[in-house]
């Protein structure tokens, strides 16, 4: 039996733990986390270009759902867990899941702090920790109101800056003179507060704020001398607090935060702690960096190799696009202590290093940040800086006569200067990797070595060094490429397709320069999409590069058997359907009827060879393929519409079983599903579609790009149709664009973000002409698509698939 | 000497693709590469036993259909960052049709 390790957090601090920990011994724990939040391992780090609207949340996710299951992790997600009862070596949640546990981690993080104002629980008080608090902010500011950001430093700032690009009107209360006191000297918080007031932020520093003002939502912030600001939004970016209350009533020794020894332990000996919601030798911590050390000496003493955990110096680089600043150490005067400074007014130029004994104890770098990692280098070394201190100041470009070069201060770090203060990567460990592993993005650098993968702030370093070691050959602007075997991307290949008539796999792969004799797992699925939607009746369809669904028209399930999912059109059935599919089940002891999110029946847990009998019968009673497997149209859900509902204004059974009925067998870039609402009340769930229509007394709203899988989106409206007519046809021409614009796998929401909805609106809704040809060329290609896949099969296509090539009974191998 | 034995003909397995042979106790599966290779090795994925059989045929490799690995079919070990191996059995073609190492099989299936 394997130890059961259990995690209570799923932050950036276990999950770094458990990477090192897999990295050596994946199969030595079961583990199991716990988590408040209702979401996988993400770079909390990263929150803020989320919420000024520079990246999306998925592009934040470090761990998907698929690590998890990769890992066998069971993650209780949305899950806070409320007791740990040492006695039995339990903990409990609050929605009733326990479990018990060999080895405890508790990793629950910081709470931000609230202060203890009047009116802090109002509506509209918000803090800065999770993606909650992001989306909260988002929400509000979309109604462009004004928000009040209290607290002046980097999470604040950051804040400030994000909700000013979400179009709101942001005042900054600060408590202090200076900006970033902590991080900052006067000078540079000066420069700093000048570069926030230049984007129209308001600031008001050495405020206090006395109460927050509003009945039951917050209307304004009223300062200790009177003044009041008016306010929709307050959000409350003062502090934070480790996260100790649950280890403190379970009776672990607690200060400010979780006591625990060097190796992670806490007071007892099978639970250990490790994150924001610890204390070391009297220390907390608010940075990752020193949470990636922790993490790794977890992972250490997890395996049984105990390390010990030594607390150094961090940077801080405030995250706000356009303005850089750099600081690192401790700049205090002192009596021993020197400083030099540098200025550069016209610049907008800041340096301040603080000397002790010659040596670099701090560094304040704002406007031009290019020499951090040098002086943070120094700075940890303790290197002596007498023989160059006359030119230190200059950075390490003027040191020993070398002309400016942008490239150089980085050329000249040592090997074991650090690149990327996040994970403790340093120069020597990228450049190593760009060389040993033929690495040629910035992407494979951080999936290889993790250097800029946490808060972005070394990206520009990664990328001199890329440029240092591949020379001309690095292309920074370079479009990410299908896959390894090709330097195109996608829309690249599609353009080429066309441009050149490329009409094989083989053809594409020859003419294109393939670098691998037969594709990969990765590329031929997608050259076989494009080929099949670019060329309708010319090209033929190449089984083997497709996925096995797809290859044998049903789902593969975990134990080798596959689902039969039969079309029930709009979700309508018949006695007659219902009694075939009950009779196969019988007839071929099928174990499992489901009915699905789909509006249809799904039979689980069938024999690969007993596939083709089980669609004939299917077949027999005038079923086809449900297409439940394929990137092609799925479902069209539909709700009772005005056949039988009271409130029903147009017949949206009918219409989506019209839909059903001519789109059915296309394929698309990724799945399709498509559902039609006959009144606003919206039964069908159409606003959660890659395509939803919802009728009205007028007609049809035609709505698209909605998403409730793995990311949950409303919909957004395209355009009102008046008639049935008419939305047929845009709803067939839209689906017809995708298809010819998507990328293999983008569902109808990423593509239309990424090619935005002016461009799909003028194609399919303003230009008549236009949305015709997309609806004559969808109905052009359905001519050779609308063949039912069960029933070619029924009639001996692809035999081999459903058969061994030989059996040998016992008999023969006995021989 | 060992002794083979036949199962079938080459063009009885699609080119990049693979087909099953029953063995009693033993998941076994024979593929053919573009280039007319043929490998057997065991239809179990060491990582939660998919069926390597109903994987994407790339070069001398396989993709498991249900997670991805992808293992090289000359020596049954996975690629990449995964770390795991399949069992690989002697296969031969004569004249065009295959054939597989009787001795092993027999020792492997009543392992
Ligand atoms: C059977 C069904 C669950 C059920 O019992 O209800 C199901 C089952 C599977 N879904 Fe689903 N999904 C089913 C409805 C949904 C829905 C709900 C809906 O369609 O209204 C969603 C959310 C809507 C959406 O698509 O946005 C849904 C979002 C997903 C996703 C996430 C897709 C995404 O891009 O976010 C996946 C993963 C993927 O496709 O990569 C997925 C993948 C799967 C796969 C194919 C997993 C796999 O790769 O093997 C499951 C196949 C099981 C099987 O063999 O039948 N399934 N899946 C539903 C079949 C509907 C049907 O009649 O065809
Ligand atoms: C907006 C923002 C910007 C930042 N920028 C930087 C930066 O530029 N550089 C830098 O180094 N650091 C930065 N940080 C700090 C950094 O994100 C944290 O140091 C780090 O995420 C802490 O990791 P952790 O694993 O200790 O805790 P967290 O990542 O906070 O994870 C704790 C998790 O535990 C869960 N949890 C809590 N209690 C329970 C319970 N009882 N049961 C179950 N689950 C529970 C919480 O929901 C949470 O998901 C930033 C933080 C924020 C919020
Ligand atoms: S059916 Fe869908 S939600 Fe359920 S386990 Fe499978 S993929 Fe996940
Ligand atoms: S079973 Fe093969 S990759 Fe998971």
């Amino acid at each position: 039996m394997k130890e059961k390790l259990v995690i209570i957090g799923n932050g950036m601090a276990p999950g770094r733990m458990l990477e090192r920990l897999f990295e050596t011994d994946p199969d030595r724990y079961q583990v199991v986390i716990f988590n408040a939040e209702p979401r996988v391992n993400y770079d909390r780090i990263m929150l803020s270009p989320v919420l000024s609207g520079e990246k999306q949340f998925e592009d934040i996710i470090i761990h998907g759902d698929a690590w998890y299951i990769e890992h066998g992790i069971t993650l209780y997600k949305g899950c806070k867990v409320e007791r740990i009862d040492r006695e039995t070596r339990t903990v409990h949640s609050v929605n009733g899941i326990s479990e018990t546990y060999d080895r405890l981690v508790i990793a629950t993080g910081s709470v931000p702090f609230i202060i203890p104002v009047p009116g802090k629980d109002l509506a509209g008080v918000v803090t800065y920790r999770d993606l909650d608090d992001v989306h909260a902010m988002m929400l509000a500011a979309k109604s462009r109101g004004r928000a009040v950001v209290i607290g002046g430093g980097l999470l604040g700032l950051e804040a400030a800056a994000g909700l000013n690009d979400q179009g709101m009107d942001v005042t900054v209360v600060h408590i202090m003179p200076t900006l970033m006191e902590r991080q900052l000297d006067a000078a540079a918080g000066y420069l700093l507060a000048e570069a926030v007031k230049a984007r129209g932020i308001k600031l008001m520093t050495s405020a206090n704020t006395r109460q927050i003002v509003g009945e039951t939502r917050v209307t304004g912030v009223e300062l200790a001398d009177g003044t009041i600001l008016p306010a929709d939004m307050v959000v409350m970016a003062v502090g934070i607090r480790p996260n100790a209350a649950l280890a403190r009533d379970a009776g672990l020794a607690v200060n400010r935060g979780i006591v625990v020894d060097a190796q992670m332990r806490t007071s007892d000996p099978a639970i250990y702690a490790l994150g924001e919601c610890v204390e070391v030798e009297g220390q907390v911590f608010g940075l990752v960096a020193p949470l990636y050390d922790m993490a790794g000496i977890l992972a250490a003493g997890l395996l049984g190799e105990p390390a010990e955990f030594v607390p150094v110096a961090t940077a801080t680089r405030l995250k706000v696009t356009g303005i850089n600043l750099y600081s690192a150490g401790d700049f205090a005067e002192g009596e021993d202590r020197e400083e030099i400074v540098l200025r550069d007014a016209t610049a907008g130029v800041y340096k301040r290093l603080v000397l002790e004994h010659d040596r670099i104890v701090g560094a304040v770098l704002y406007g031009d940040t290019g020499d951090g990692a040098w002086y943070f280098d120094m700075l940890r070394k303790g290197t002596d800086t007498r023989p160059f201190r006359d030119t230190v100041i200059f950075g390490q470009a003027y040191q020993g006569g070398t002309p400016l070069d942008p490239m150089a201060a980085v050329a000249a770090l040592p090997d074991d200067a650090e690149i990327c203060g996040c994970n403790g990567v340093c120069k020597g460990k990228i450049t190593g990797a760009i060389a040993g592993k033929a690495l040629s993005s910035l992407d494979a650098v951080r999936a290889h070595t993790k250097a800029s993968a946490s808060c972005g702030s070394c990206t520009h370093l990664v990328e001199q060094l890329l440029h240092l070691t591949l020379g001309d050959r690095y292309n920074p602007a370079a479009v990410q490429p299908i896959c390894p075997c090709t330097g195109y991307g996608h829309d690249d290949v599609r353009r080429l397709i066309i441009a050149k008539a490329l009409k094989s796999i083989p053809a594409i792969m020859q003419e294109l320069e393939w670098r691998t004799s037969c594709g990969c797992a990765k590329c031929r699925p997608a050259l076989n999409y494009y080929l099949l939607a670019d060329w309708p009746g010319e090209y033929v369809d190449d089984s083997q590069s497709r996925f096995i669904n797809e290859r044998v028209h049903a789902n593969i399930q975990k134990d080798g058997t596959y689902s039969v999912v039969p079309r029930m059109w709009g979700g309508v059935t018949s006695p007659r359907e219902l009694r075939a599919i009950a009779d196969v089940a019988d007839r071929f002891a099928i174990p499992a009827i489901k009915v699905t999110g789909g509006q249809r029946i799904d039979l689980l847990g069938v024999k690969k060879q007993d596939l083709p009998a089980v669609w004939a019968d299917l077949n027999a009673a005038g079923m086809v393929s449900g297409a439940a497997y394929a990137k092609g149209l799925r479902t069209v859900k539909t709700c009772v519409g005005s056949d039988w509902c009271r409130f029903g204004t147009q017949d949206s059974t009918g219409f989506g079983i019209r839909l059903e009925r001519f789109m059915w067998g296309s394929w698309t870039p990724a799945k399709v599903k498509l559902a039609v609402s006959g009144c606003p009340r919206n039964c069908a769930e159409a606003t959660c579609k890659d395509i939803g229509v919802i009728c009205v007394e007028s007609g049809y709203d035609i709505h698209f790009a909605g998403a409730a899988g793995l990311e949950i989106r409303g919909t957004e409206l395209l355009c009102h149709a008046g008639s049935e007519d008419e939305a047929f046809e845009i709803v067939v021409a839209l689906t017809q664009l995708y298809r010819e614009q998507g990328r293999y796998l983008e569902r109808i929401y990423k593509w239309a973000k990424r090619v935005g909805t002016g461009s799909i609106r003028a194609a399919v809704v303003e230009d008549r002409e236009r949305r015709r040809h997309y609806f004559d060329r969808f109905a052009f290609s359905q001519r050779f698509a609308q063949i039912d896949p069960w029933q070619e099969r029924v009639n001996g296509r692809d035999a081999h698939e459903f058969a061994a090539l030989a059996e040998f009974g016992p008999p023969v191998a006995a021989q | 000497m060992s002794e083979w034995i036949e199962i079938g003909d080459l063009e009885d397995v699609p080119r990049r693709g693979a087909r099953c042979v029953g063995v009693p106790g033993l998941r076994l599966a024979v593929f053919r590469t573009q280039q007319d290779q043929v490998f057997a090795i065991e239809n179990r994925c060491p990582h939660r036993g998919g069926p390597l059989s109903e994987g994407i045929v790339h070069g001398a490799s396989v993709t498991c259909p249900l997670h991805n690995w992808a293992f090289d079919l000359e020596t049954g070990r996975a690629q990449g960052a995964d770390a795991g191996e399949v069992r690989t059995f002697a296969v031969r073609i004569v004249a065009g049709r295959i054939q597989l190492a009787l001795g092993e099989l027999m020792r492997v299936a009543a392992e």
